[in-house]
């Protein structure tokens, strides 16, 4: 690729980038930048139920847009960010929230990595000692004498160039 | 424990996690569980769709056995779901109550006139006012509501004859004996 179409390239994806960040705020106005901060955080730690893998914030679904109105009406009706988000959570369920609750029923979700982490750990070291353990003490006297005869008679039957 | 047994531990790791993936794959991400199922129905009031001089509210859920569906004139299942709700509307013994959703009232009335008009009532929610309250992310949606105005069931997607005989018909009838 040329410098210039790399150039223009880059360009325009920024531009898009731009315009596609900016088009979930322009709809809302804000009494401060304070507030308008304070939506954006919202809006993002919220899912879109419809497109499962995009927050509010970045999702074009009419759904998503439905739920920043309601977000953005429960904010200028002077509710506080966990008013807000209790009351989503009440309709929609924890599967709304990006970051899962720390609860008996999400516990497996936050500390199964570690638990199987620590099983694999406790696996390694185990074969690990037991290793290092054996190959000196499964070796007696007599073991390390045959091995030397065998490896020294092994070394006279190697063959040889004619 | 004896070796052979030792030497099988992975394989029954990877068969657990082979189960655990399979049952995965059987998973639909699209069924939320709803928060809302043993909780009263939340508070709501819309003007009914074929006469808007009159509304639906809570109130109207309360001394009769509901389905609530979530339905719109644009939402292809939902059209796929109408014969079933027709043949339903038939069975005394629950009154089936629309939430017309993010609808047109012109198209929904136009599909009730074309099709039949299995609800006994019908709120018109335009602009998702009331379906955010209910939890709705998709149509069509079908709440199953008791006596006392309280969510015992959600189903996601289109009733069918299955989807009734399996587990609508048999949740009516245990709240019917209630």
């Amino acid at each position: 690729m040329s410098p210039l179409i790399k150039t223009l390239f880059l360009a325009a994806a920024l531009a898009l980038g731009t315009a596609a960040s900016a088009y979930t705020l322009e709809e809302f106005e804000f009494d401060s930048p304070q507030q308008q901060q304070e939506f954006r955080e919202l809006i993002a730690k919220l899912r879109c139920l419809v497109c499962q893998n995009e927050s509010l914030a970045g999702s074009q679904a009419e759904l998503a847009q439905d739920l920043r109105n309601e977000v953005y009406k429960m904010m200028r009706a002077g509710q506080s960010k966990d008013e807000i988000l209790d009351f989503l959570v009440s309709r929609y369920g924890d599967f709304v929230l990006y970051d899962p609750p720390l609860k008996p029923s999400t516990y497996i979700l936050w500390f199964g990595p570690f638990v199987l982490i620590g099983i694999g750990a406790v696996f390694l070291l185990r074969t690990l000692m037991r290793k290092k353990s054996t190959t000196d003490q499964d070796l007696t006297d007599e073991d390390r004498e045959r091995l030397r005869q065998m490896l020294t008679a092994e070394g006279g039957k190697t063959d040889q160039p004619s | 424990m004896s070796r052979s047994i030792r030497a099988l531990i992975p394989l029954f790791l990877f068969a657990g996690l082979v189960a655990l993936l399979v049952f995965g794959l059987g998973n639909d991400p699209r069924k939320v569980p709803s928060p809302l199922v043993g909780k009263p129905v939340p508070d709501f009031s819309l003007p009914e769709l074929t006469d808007p001089s009159r509304s639906v509210s809570d109130e109207d859920l309360k001394g009769k056995i509901s389905l609530v569906n979530v339905w719109a004139s644009w939402c292809n299942s939902c059209r796929a779901e109408h014969q079933a709700l027709m043949a339903l509307s038939e069975i005394p013994d629950f009154q089936i109550v629309g939430l017309n959703w993010k609808d047109e009232s012109r198209d929904a009335l136009t599909v009730l006139r074309m099709t039949g008009n299995p609800y006994d009532m019908n709120g018109y929610d335009p602009d998702n006012t009331v379906g955010i309250h209910w939890g709705v992310y998709g149509a069509p949606e079908t709440f199953v509501v008791d006596r006392k105005g309280i969510i015992r069931y959600k189903h996601i997607g289109p009733i069918d004859k299955q989807v009734w005989e399996e587990t609508l018909e048999p949740l009516v009838a245990q709240l019917k004996a209630e």
